[in-house]
Formats: structure tokens, sequence, C-alpha cells
């Protein structure tokens, strides 16, 4: 806590540094605690007159928000006035996705997981496969070299991804943040960035400035974050005053990026076409090493704690924020029935080659961890390297005519 | 309750300057008024609801242009909003309702006997004839700032209210999350359901949360007479019936309408208004009258004349698509109905839709003769 007080004296203006004092101090607010029209308000509308309703719902909120729980967190707030309405908003809006069981709720600041941790607890558990926050820890590992088998065979496997993302202590969460907390989000990232050399060294370009054929060229490569017409998203409130402070950096080989203020602070992205995981992996943790050094020289840090791993405005991002992806071309296995058994086994998520919003086109496939939280980012990205070696393994039997086994199930945590 | 950052502490902790959105590709009504002093002045205030002047303005910053339309972009959360935030609301009410003051008064006139003819348009043009409004229930936060309760509580009052109805009025109440999709259909095809929320005008203002908690629409038996429930007000009163008769549009119009304020009296509820700004609703360009009178009217020739436009304007008159406002016309059908909502009483107003429109009628007649139509061109209204 000490040294965490004095880097914060060290590098950041007065303001934020208020700001940040309120972070991990665990105090719960009230809405318009200080007036009679609130006190007149909760008796008009008591809790049960606000409560949603969740019966046409199908996301992970939906499935642990009773009214007893929403009478308790209604009227509470984080010390920067974030409330439980807010976090839920989204999932309320969005009954159901049709091809993932979506969360329902976000954070708008690191608080958000104290202050309402009645609802998010049970919600990260249901999410994360019974991770428990109330008794487990997270381990933290970007130690690339601990990755074997890393290198995919290129007939099959056409490119190769690995992402996270960070929030900056002391600033609110997209669904929250202000505007002048967005653009000093850019402005540190994007100092920081600066910093970076060598196979590293690249430059940013601002959503607002981006001519559109950069934009649309950004696009077509795989490298730009959606412009926000997705309604979870917008109605969190993420694309508030888009562009505004909205960006991409890169560097100049293409294979190292970074989304800012989309739907996280910031998300780092290390990609490749071919199927180098290995050497994706190991420029994704020596990019992430440096970036953090390189915001903690100015008096920042990112937000973590040893229950949640890195804290996003997601709850399904929580732990390693780890997405570890291939496009990989499976023909016959994909028509195979046992496809899905065995992914889930493997514990894989399968999307379409557009992201989390599309369906799969032709027999190229997105294959990526099904997990973030609970296991390193070592184990996960091993676990990808596993699994896709074995759906390779079976795409070439089905080509030969060979039967395929189903393999047996992966254990879900280290105890 | 608010979305977004409404109640955000920290951002006071950063200058105005820092927290003032990029309006320079913009081109609304609020982000030619908003200077970064107003915005200095106003960015503490807040509503006794909690309303705050980002919230105002969030539509405005999110959607920096309509194709059609020049828009407002800015809302009010409840009717406290319009006096708060007066220094930046009363110069867009001015830009928007030509040149309409501070200390203007606005005139309620609902007395369907002062308008004079509007039964004889010309039903082989004059397709249907449409009268609307909106009204905002006192005590209430306004769409983008309601919580669910208080939304729900205006659709019970507005059921308990409009069951009364009878006669030509009497009808029913469809509660959007009851209703099945063949019948929300239908009520779409006939053109008296409104938009699910996909404008990102709306989108962006909050008036969509919690879709379709709370909102509904009544109609009466004959479906000529329709409310919508907490859409983008409390309540949107429409008369329409296919045709020229305006006149028998706004008589059921304004029957209606004065029943339905009495309604809401008798449970203890008046409606927002004063006498400076009229009916209170969330959009500023609907104060005053908030009324919407037009007609659609098949003028291809007109149309497609030179001077369209400006026979529009001189008569205040503004087209649309038959879809509604974020539409275009399709085959020569047009949507036209005043432009004006504040200002001039309701009677005026559709006073200068039928008198327009029969004009636009005799003109069509005349292209469609091959005559010209120079000596009718009408004076600035």
């Amino acid at each position: 806590m000490a040294t965490q007080f004095t880097r914060m004296l060290a590098g950041r203006n007065t303001a934020v540094m208020l700001a940040s004092l309120g972070a991990g101090t665990l105090a719960t607010g009230y809405l318009f605690s200080d007036s009679t029209a609130a006190a007149e308000r909760r008796m008009l509308y008591p809790p049960s007159a606000d409560f949603p309703d969740l019966r046409k719902h199908n996301n992970c909120m939906a499935a642990s928000l009773t009214p007893a729980i929403y009478a308790r967190l209604r009227d509470k707030a984080t010390p920067s006035s974030w409330t439980l309405d807010q976090c839920i908003q989204t999932g309320v809006d969005n009954p159901g996705h049709p091809f993932i069981k979506t969360v329902g709720m976000v954070a708008g600041d690191e608080e958000t997981y104290e202050v309402f941790s009645e609802i998010f607890d049970p919600v990260i558990k249901d999410r994360h496969h019974g991770y428990d926050p109330r008794t487990m820890k997270h381990p933290t590992d970007l130690d690339s070299s601990k990755i074997t088998s890393g290198v995919f065979d290129e007939r099959y496997v056409l490119s190769s991804r690995v992402r996270t993302g960070r929030s900056i202590r002391g600033l609110s969460l997209p669904p929250a943040c202000s505007r002048a907390e967005r653009r000093e989000v850019e402005r540190v990232a994007v100092m920081a960035l600066s910093g970076l050399q060598g196979d590293l060294a690249g430059r940013y370009y601002s959503l607002g400035e981006m001519t559109e054929r950069e934009q649309q060229q950004l696009i077509d490569e795989h490298f730009l974050f959606d412009k926000p017409v997705s309604p979870l998203l917008t109605s969190a409130g993420m694309a508030r005053d888009w562009p505004d402070a909205r960006g991409i950096w890169h560097n100049n080989q293409k294979n190292f990026l970074i989304w800012i203020n989309e739907e996280d602070h910031t998300r780092i992205i290390s990609m490749e076409k071919g199927g180098n995981m290995k050497r994706v992996f190991e420029r994704f943790c020596r990019g992430l090493k440096q970036v953090e050094q390189l915001i903690q020289e100015r008096g920042w840090e990112f937000m973590w704690n040893e229950r949640l791993g890195y804290i996003l405005t997601c709850p399904s991002n929580l732990g390693t924020g780890l997405r570890a992806g291939v496009h990989v071309r499976l023909p016959n296995l994909s028509k195979d029935p046992r496809f899905s058994k065995i992914l889930e086994n493997l514990r894989l998520q399968k999307r379409g080659t557009g992201g989390v919003d599309t369906a799969a086109t032709g027999d190229t496939f997105d294959i990526s961890n099904n997990d973030r939280l609970g296991k390193s980012e070592v184990e996960l990205v091993q676990l990808v390297v596993d699994g896709v070696n074995y759906l390779i393994d079976c795409e070439k039997r089905l080509e030969r005519g060979q039967d395929i086994k189903i393999p047996s199930p992966i254990a879900q945590f280290r105890r | 309750m608010p979305f977004g950052n409404t109640h955000n502490q920290l951002k006071l902790n950063y200058s105005s300057d820092q927290e003032f959105p990029d309006l320079s590709k913009h081109n609304n009504h609020m982000a030619k008024i908003l200077t970064p002093e107003m915005y200095a002045s106003l960015r503490d205030k807040e509503t006794p609801s909690g309303f705050t002047v980002d919230d105002v303005i969030q539509t405005g910053v999110d959607n920096p242009g309509h194709p059609f339309i020049m828009t407002v972009g800015c809302v009010a959360g409840d009717e406290e909003t319009y006096e708060v935030f007066k220094e930046l609301l009363d110069p867009v009410i001015e830009d928007r309702h030509g040149g309409y003051k501070p200390s203007d008064k606005h005139k309620t006139d609902i007395n369907p006997e002062n308008l004079q003819g509007g039964d004889d348009l010309d039903p082989n043009y004059v397709l249907s004839s449409r009268v609307r409004t909106g009204r905002s229930v006192r005590g209430f936060c306004l769409p983008p700032h309601c919580s669910r309760g208080e939304r729900r509580a205006i659709e019970d009052l507005s059921i308990q209210s409009l069951d009364i109805l009878d006669g030509d009025l009497k009808g029913t109440y469809y509660a959007l999350k009851n209703m099945t999709d063949d019948e929300q259909q239908q009520l779409i095809d006939d053109h008296f359901l409104f938009d699910k929320p996909v404008s990102p005008l709306l989108l962006a203002s909050g008036m969509a949360r919690d879709w379709p908690d709370g909102r509904g629409i009544w109609h009466n038996d004959n479906k000529t007479f329709l409310v919508w429930v907490n859409e983008e007000d409390h309540l949107r009163v429409i008369s329409m019936q296919k045709g020229g008769n305006m006149k028998e549009v706004f008589n059921r119009f304004c029957t209606g309408l004065t029943k339905i304020e009495s309604l809401f009296k008798d449970r203890g509820h008046e409606f927002m208004w004063n006498e400076h700004l009229g009916y209170v609703l969330t959009c500023p360009s609907n104060l005053g009258t908030g009324l919407r009178a037009g007609v659609h009217v098949k003028i291809p020739n007109v149309s497609k004349h030179e001077q369209f436009g400006e026979v529009l304007k001189r008569l205040r008159l503004q087209k649309r698509g038959t879809g509604g406002v974020d539409t275009a016309a399709v085959g020569g059908v047009f949507d036209i109905s005043n432009a004006d909502r504040l200002g001039f009483s309701e009677v005026e107003l559709v006073q200068m839709v039928v008198d327009g429109v029969r004009l636009l009628v005799d003109m069509e007649k005349r292209l469609e003769a091959g005559q010209a139509i120079d000596d009718l061109m009408p004076e600035q209204k």
C-alpha cells in the first residue's frame, strides 16, 4: 500500500490522485444520501417497483439476480457513484444472444466488484465454471518460455492470435468514464507506447483522425475494432462520445496492437499469419511487460488483485482476460457430430472468423480457450496449443478415413 | 435512473475544458450553441432528480448529424431540465422554433370549432390524415431518465384512465411485452405502432432502456385514435384515418385529448405545462403544442418541381417519407406536415396544414394538366 501510494504521488496529477484514494478503501456510498428528495423517492419506489422483468432473459445476471439481492444493493453506490442499475442495464436490455450466453452486467470501476460483490460473485462463479472469488486465488504467469509444441501445421492453421485487456487503476471503466477520464486513458497509454522500441516500435492512429480508407484497411486486416453497433456494448454506455479518445496503436510490423478505449481501457493483441503460437505469445508477454513498466515509470499501474486477477469491464474477462486462438481449417472435423463434445472436453470454444458476434463461414473456425479466470496465461495458452494440435490430428485422421476419439475432459482448476 | 456517466463524481476533478465534447464534426442545434463557457457554468448543476448537462447533450454528442433533418441534439430528463439548463436550452429553443424568445408566451387552443374547412381535401391525392401530440405527466421523470418504477407507474395511470373512455373512443391497451409478434407486425404495418428502438437518436439518450417494459399502445376499436405509452414521451396521442377529412381527425383529437386530461386529473395528476413553453416534452423540438398534423399525399409532379422546397418553406410545412421521420419518400407519396410546434396554437397549425395541402393538391393538378403554377406561389406565412 505504501509503495503504491508513493508511486502515485510521483507521477500523476493531483486530480487523479484524489480519485484513486477511493480505490481499495471499499467505501460504499449511497446515492442522494444527503437529501429528503432521496428519502421520498425511496418510499415512493421501493426496490420491488424497480426490479427488472427478467422472465424472458437468459444471461448470467438474470440467472443470479433475485429481488432480495436487488433490494439490498439498489441504493448503494461505488465511491464514484456507480450504481447497480447501471451495472445491469446491458443485461436487462439484452435478454439473450444467439450464439453465447452473455454475462449481462458490467463494472463501472474497480470498486464495483467489491460494492456489488453479492451479485458479482455468483455471476463470476457461474461464468467461470465454478471459480469462487470468495475462497480462491488467481495465478498470473507471463513466462512464455514455458510453452511447448507451440508451432502448428500451417496447412490447417491460418493465423494465431493472443489478446488480453488491461485497465488503468484510478480511472473509471468505459461504461462509466467521463470524456476527460477517457482522454486521460488515451494519453497515458499512448505516452507509454511511444516508449516501445525495436520490433515493438510503432505508432498511434486516433479513430477520430483516421481517414476512412485507413480505417477500412485496418478492419479488413482484422486489426480494428467494430464501430459500436452491438447492443451489448451500446446498452452498457460504452459507445458514448464515439469516436472521442478511441484509437489503435500498432507496431510497424503489424503483429502487436493495442486498442484504446473500446470495451476496456486497453486491449493488447499479438497476432500473425501462420501457426507460430509460441512466437505470438512470446511477443505478447514481452510487450505487455514493457508497457506495464512504462506506465509504472509515470506512476500508474494496472487494476489487479489476487482474488480476481486483472480487472476488466466485463466479468467474463477477469483473471487473465486472455483469449488465445487460431483460425483453423477443419472441413472434416467440423462436420463430425462429435466436434462440439471434443471442443468442450478440451475447454475450447469456436467462433466465426468475424469475431464473437459472428457465425463460421465455410470450414474455417476461430478456436480459442473458454476459460479466463483460475488458470494462468501460460496454462491457458498451453491448453490451446495442446487442444489445437489434437484437433488437427483428428482432422488428419478423418482425411485418411481413420476414426477419432473424444479426449477426456481437462480438469478445471488447480487445487 | 441514469445510465452512462450521469453521477460520475470523478469528472468534476477534471477541468471543464478537459470534459468539453469534441463537436467539430457536428451539425445539430446543441453543437451550434454549446460553448466551453456555457458548459463550464452548467457542468456541476443537476435537477432535483439528478439529471446533468452531460445527460442533456449525450444524444447530440453521439449523433453528429442526420441525413434528412437538423436534429436538436438535446433532451430533457424531467420538467426542471428546462429551468436548470435554460442557459443552453433557451437559445436552442430560439434557434429551433423560429426565434421564440425566453420572454414569449405560448397559446394553447384545442377547440376544434375554430378550424375553418379541412373536411374537403381531395382523397384521390390525400391518402390519409393524422394529428399527433405528446403529453408528459407532471411529477415523473421523462423517458431518458425515468426509473423502471416510474415508467410502470405512468403505464398503470394511463391504462386506468384510458379504460374509462367510451363511445367512439372505447378501446384496448396492448402492452408491448405481451403482444405476439404477429399483432406487433400488424400494428407496425397499419402505421400504428412505434418503432422498436433502433434510431441512434433515441438509443443514445437512454430512452430505450429496459425495452419493452412499461411500453404499450392503446387504440380505440375503430383504430382511429391511439395512444403510445412510454416511447419518446410519456404519452403520444394520435388521431388518424384514411382520406382527407382533417377536420374530423382534429375533432376527435381534441375531444379525446381533453377527456384524457380530465381523467388524469381525476387521479390527481396533471400534464406538464407552463405559459412560456406550453406542453413540456422530452425533445425541445416538441415543446408548445407538440403537434404534428400531416397527410400522406401523392404529389409526384409538385415534388419534382424546382420550387417545391421554397413552397413548403413559405407554407411553413415540412416533408418526410411515409415511414416517418427517419425515412425518404417512396413513389411520389410524401408525408407533409407543419414545421412549427411552438409559438402557434394547435388550431393555427392545423389550419396551416389544411390550407397548405389544399394548395399543393391544386398545384399537382395543374402540373398534371401541363399547366404552370407560378400564379399559385404562396406568400411567406
